[in-house]
């Protein structure tokens, strides 16, 4: 399967690899997918008191489309209000990154796992 | 040492350079170009005596008569032919057949067939390590089976059945038993009159012949009979219709003829750089073989690095041309039907990778296989929240997945 040049740009050198503490107050934790399905995604996100989004980390176990789909959205929701992060949609993730249509589902893998962070962040907030 | 190193040598292999040149005498004004079928003029006859003594070289390989040898397009076509064929003529006697869920596509989908023209099928899941418990076959034996289709060698785990103890069990009950030999002919010694064998498939590409070849063992005594699939002018006695491609079956004979006299010490020299391979993975964490290790085809090494996604490690793995059992390599999303079927979890068959080594691999380019798969496994596993959670003492299955 040939590769966007972007999927690969991410792919060589993802952005935001890591972890943050996730029983920190400050930190929302969102991890979707299944091993069995060959794709696990954990994004966290650092939300200051204003509500917005100052640091994005992340894991993912998938293939090269699932790594460069997160790795993009740790960039893109840098800065971002949790509204505006809530926001982003697949589809632009995957025009972005050029994806066929048999790697959509990491697209969504994407923004299944910012609306779990942000969701995780909110629970705890309360 | 040159990039990208191959690898991939159960997929296809290059043409020997020796079997090449055979080749190219077959074609050209100057060459052996005639139709074997021609029974009027020497271009004929020459074309006849090429082809003739290719199918010596086919049956020398595997001990049978070349008279047993029927040419094909490729295994693909041997299979349709030996299944569909055998079916077909001895429905009368029943309609129950016999395959192994780890089976090539070939004969599942042929089988697949076949019980929408009204045969039933029974499909054996093999043990763990992939291979079948022939106990468990011969409990799956009733009075109307006709046939029973087992290969050989598997493609992806490089197991090998045991064919001459099944041969044991179909002969006495008169049913047919065909064998698809594609991934062992030339790696495993096959000795036909031994071997109760009825029908085996054989290919050309798998052992440095060309592409686009194939042969069916059609065995003479107790007679067999098949119904034809392809009609025409008759040639290779009513089984098989079309003009015979004299380049193509020259080939397939030369390779064959080279694999008998080199098997032995070329399976010396895989096992020695497969051993090497292992070996240098062994000290890795999480890392799983695919198959029995003893009962194998000594060029296959398939392993899965538990907490790496196969199709992301092949991309890492530029430089190197194999293949993965994840899904993500196909269009599918199903992983691996043959990991499956071993009752693998399916996150093992994502993160499998599969290694064949082959006539031209050397042990330079096994190092170096060496070198990048630890890197990139290592750099994956840092990306790898399930690397994390496993270092962490978190028990995966423990955890409610949502499925996708």
């Amino acid at each position: 399967m040939a590769y966007s040049e972007k999927v690969l740009e991410h792919y060589e050198n993802p952005r935001n690899v890591g972890t943050m503490d996730k029983d920190d107050n400050h930190v929302g934790t969102g991890m979707v997918g299944a091993p069995a399905c060959g794709d696990v995604m954990k994004l966290q996100i650092k939300v200051n008191d204003d509500g917005v989004i100052e640091d994005a980390k992340f894991k993912t176990y998938g293939c090269g489309s699932a790594i460069a789909s997160s790795s993009l959205l740790t960039e893109w929701v840098k800065g971002k209000t949790l509204e505006e992060a809530g926001q982003i949609k697949n589809t632009e993730i995957a025009e972005e990154l050029a994806l066929p249509p048999v790697k959509i589902h990491c697209s969504v893998l994407a923004e299944d796992a910012i609306k779990a962070a942000i969701d995780d962040y909110q629970t705890k907030k309360k | 040492m040159k990039l990208p190193i191959y690898l991939d040598y159960s997929a296809t292999t290059p043409i020997d350079p020796r079997v090449a040149e055979k080749m190219i005498q077959c074609m050209t004004p100057d060459g052996n170009f005639g139709n074997p079928a021609s029974r009027s003029h020497a271009f004929g006859w020459h074309a006849e005596e090429a082809v003739e003594e290719a199918r010596k070289n086919v049956a020398a390989l595997v001990n049978c008569d070349p008279r047993e040898i029927v040419w094909t397009s490729g295994a693909t076509e041997s299979d349709n032919l030996a299944i569909k064929g055998a079916a077909q003529f001895y429905q009368k006697k029943g309609k129950h057949i016999i395959t192994c869920k780890t089976e090539h596509k070939a004969v599942l989908d042929t089988c697949r067939q076949l019980e929408r023209d009204g045969f039933e099928v029974t499909y054996l899941a093999p043990e763990t390590n992939g291979l079948i418990d022939l106990k468990k076959l011969e409990a799956a034996i009733r009075d109307d089976t006709i046939l029973i289709s087992i290969m050989h060698v598997n493609n992806e785990i490089g197991v090998i059945q045991d064919i001459e103890a099944i041969g044991e069990m179909t002969r006495p009950r008169k049913i047919i038993f065909h064998v698809d030999a594609a991934q062992s002919a030339g790696k495993v010694a096959i000795d036909l009159q031994k071997a109760k064998v009825d029908l085996m498939s054989f290919s050309a590409h798998k052992i440095y012949g060309p592409k686009g070849m194939g042969a069916l063992f059609v065995r003479r005594k107790p007679r067999i009979r098949l119904e034809a699939q392809m009609h025409g002018g008759g040639h290779e006695r009513g089984m098989r219709s079309g003009t015979l491609a004299t380049h193509q079956i020259v080939g397939m004979g030369e390779a064959f003829r080279i694999a008998k006299e080199e098997m032995a010490t070329e399976n010396e020299r895989f096992r020695a750089l497969r051993d090497r391979l292992l070996n240098g993975f062994k000290d890795m964490e999480e890392v799983y073989i695919n198959g029995d290790m003893e009962h194998r085809i000594t060029g296959n090494l398939n392993i899965s690095f538990n907490y790496v996604e196969g199709e992301s490690l092949l991309m890492a793995l530029k430089d190197l041309a194999i293949s993965s059992g994840s899904a993500c390599t196909s269009a599918s999303l199903e992983p691996s039907y043959v990991l499956r079927a071993l009752g693998r979890d399916d996150e093992l068959a994502h993160s499998s990778l599969r290694f064949t080594i082959g006539r031209f691999t050397t042990e330079e380019e096994i190092d170096y296989t060496i070198e990048q798969v630890r890197k990139n496994v290592d750099k994956l596993r840092e990306l790898s929240p399930l690397w994390d959670m496993y270092k962490d003492g978190i028990d995966l299955k423990s955890i409610q997945w949502a499925a996708h």
